[in-house]
């Protein structure tokens, strides 16, 4: 076996990984504050990106399209928790659900209302370049060659990563969330303002969705089918757990690596192409029968 | 008493779902620096009176259908569960509701949130906690959600505390504690009053202990206030002690009394 190119590979997957993590801590965002799963968050992100690249090819300057596009998102979060969720708040937790379904197909309209329907492609301007990762053993074979843009995309979204966890871990926001997480009505109790909390919630999953999905969209160009990017979170949650942020992380990185190691790996072993829509979930759950309440699922804390 | 009452729950119902009618006619008064007690059986009301005050009802589809409540004078039908908790009014949940994967000392921060305070004077506040709880400031690394029953009530009360109100709802603190816990609670809870004080409105099926502690007393049924009085008169009057004391000395427990007669009623 050629270990040089199986850890090219694996780099290569975690590298990916680190973006699936960023996309299921979104989803563990708004499942801890308010137990729902939110069923647009593909949309929110396609919305994103193409807000993003309409108005920069109507000439608008990279940093200041990004910087509209941003508070766009952000705003779009505080009207969702207006319309939304507050108007929700005392309801089942389906009706809350079958509200984000509907939110899913009234931005997948506006969207495509507003900007189009066509795939535009985004240039970040990060080039694809292969670059050297090791190669200090070439008589070795020990020289691994991983995309530029691999490498920048994994920092960027391990940035925001570790923005985020700082962010929940340390300020009373986070711990606010944390304690609406695990009891609601104890959080109102003592005055945490739930609603504040879904604002700021909603909106750092816009500007996940945002970040995700111009990176993704660099990758495979901007149109409807970004929606499914998402779809690679969901693994993810089922591995890391729908509350957990360390969970989403390492869950994010194991699917990547195995989603790359099973194309290259497995593969020719199971009929070869389109592995890569379902291995993922292959990988969930047989991890879930190991370890039925994921990596990180939050124990039942209960005293006999 | 003849001050302003801090608190006045002006005969209110309480309707839940639109439909389900929990409490019809209730009106209980707490004066500033008061501890009243709140005595009843299950499902008599309790629980929804206080979660009327503090505007939890909201949030189990509840509301206030008819009569209204005063805070300091002012009409609260308006206010949020936030805005009573800024205003000073903290209701401890019946069965402590402690965020179990926070440690305690968290537990006890997020009381101190609607503050807005600074670090240093939330410090003093989590050390003058710690002084009247004892017991959990040696947990105070520990998960909430591992503590004893008697040291989850505390965290409860003590995250109460960290908002420095003004009137605590206190809702069944007894619930599955042993008798010298409740008498350590309810020493707590004097203490609260008497040095910092702060206004109880504490609702028990423990009628012993209750009006121990209580100055006043009320006695709801079926969402009804069928007595009312001093705390130490309610304890001696015959009735009372018949029907929830257990008259001869042995406890009856709260919960087995279906019906009695009102033989005396002092007022309604
Ligand atoms: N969320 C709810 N929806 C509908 N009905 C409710 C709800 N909560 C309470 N009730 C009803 O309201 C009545 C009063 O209940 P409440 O919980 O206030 O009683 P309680 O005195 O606190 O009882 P306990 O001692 O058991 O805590 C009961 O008949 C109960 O069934
Ligand atoms: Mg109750």
């Amino acid at each position: 076996m050629d270990y040089a190119f199986f850890i090219e590979v694996l780099v290569g997957g975690l590298l990916s990984g680190i973006m699936y993590s960023l996309v299921a801590i979104g989803f563990v965002l708004i499942y801890k504050s308010s137990g729902v799963f939110n069923f647009a968050q593909g949309t929110m992100l396609l919305l994103a990106a193409l807000t993003f690249v309409s108005l920069t090819e109507r000439m608008v300057n990279f940093w200041v399209a990004f910087a509209i596009t941003l508070m766009i998102m952000v705003v779009l979060g505080i009207i969702i928790e207006r319309t939304v969720m507050r108007p929700l708040a005392n309801q089942s937790l389906l009706s809350l659900f079958m509200a984000t379904v509907g939110l899913n197909y009234f931005l997948e309209g506006l969207a495509q209302g507003v900007w189009d329907s066509a795939v535009h492609g985004v240039n970040l301007g990060i080039s694809n370049d292969p670059i050297f990762l090791i190669d200090k053993f070439p008589e070795m074979g020990l020289d691994i060659i991983v995309s530029y843009f691999d490498m920048a995309a994994a920092g960027i979204a391990g940035l925001m990563i570790l923005g985020l966890s700082l962010f929940f871990t340390f300020t009373r926001t986070g711990l606010s969330l944390r304690a609406v997480s695990d009891d609601h009505l104890a959080a109102m109790a003592v005055g945490i303002p739930l609603s504040r909390i879904w604002a700021i919630v909603w909106a750092v999953t816009g500007v996940i969705c945002l970040i995700a999905g111009l990176l993704w969209g660099d990758r495979v160009s901007v149109s409807f089918t970004l929606t499914s990017a998402v779809l690679k979170g969901l693994p993810v949650i089922l591995i890391g757990g729908l509350t957990s942020i360390p969970g989403a992380i390492v869950g994010g990185l194991i699917i990547g690596a195995s989603e790359k190691l099973g194309e290259i790996y497995v593969a020719e072993w199971i009929g070869g192409q389109g592995i890569e829509h379902w291995w993922a979930y292959t990988t969930a759950l047989l991890f879930l029968m190991v370890r039925p309440t994921g990596i990180f699922g939050e124990k039942e804390i209960e005293r006999v | 008493m003849s001050s302003e009452p801090i608190l006045s729950i002006k005969n209110i119902e309480v309707l839940y779902s639109r439909v389900i009618s929990a409490l019809h006619g209730v009106s209980i008064d707490v004066h500033k620096g008061e501890i009243v007690s709140l005595l009843g059986a299950n499902g008599s009301g309790k629980t929804t009176t206080c979660k009327a005050v503090s505007r939890l009802l909201e949030a189990e589809r509840g509301e206030v259908s008819k009569g209204s409540i005063e805070y300091k004078g002012k009409d609260i039908s308006n206010l949020t569960a936030f805005d009573m908790v800024k205003a000073g009014v903290v209701q401890v949940l019946e069965g402590r509701h402690i965020f179990g994967h926070l440690t305690v000392e968290e537990n006890l921060l997020t009381g101190s949130f609607i503050r807005n305070a600074d670090t240093a004077s939330v410090k003093k506040d989590l050390e003058y906690v710690y002084d009247r709880f004892e017991r959990i400031r040696t947990r105070r690394k520990n998960l909430g959600g591992l503590c004893s029953g008697g040291e989850q009530q505390m965290v409860a009360m003590g995250r109460a505390m960290m908002a420095r109100p003004n009137l605590i709802l206190l809702d069944e603190p007894s619930m599955g504690l042993a008798p010298q816990l409740v008498e350590e609670i309810f020493e707590i809870v004097k203490t609260l009053n008497e040095e910092d004080g702060v206004s109880f409105l504490v609702s028990e099926q423990n009628a012993n202990v209750a009006l121990k502690y209580a100055s006043v007393g009320y006695i709801i049924e079926n969402g009804r206030v069928v007595l009312k009085g001093d705390a130490k008169e309610l304890s001696d009057s015959e009735s009372v002690k018949e029907m929830y004391m257990g008259g001869g000395g042995d406890e009856v427990s709260f919960r087995d009394v279906k019906f009695y007669h009102r033989r005396k009623p002092c007022m309604v």
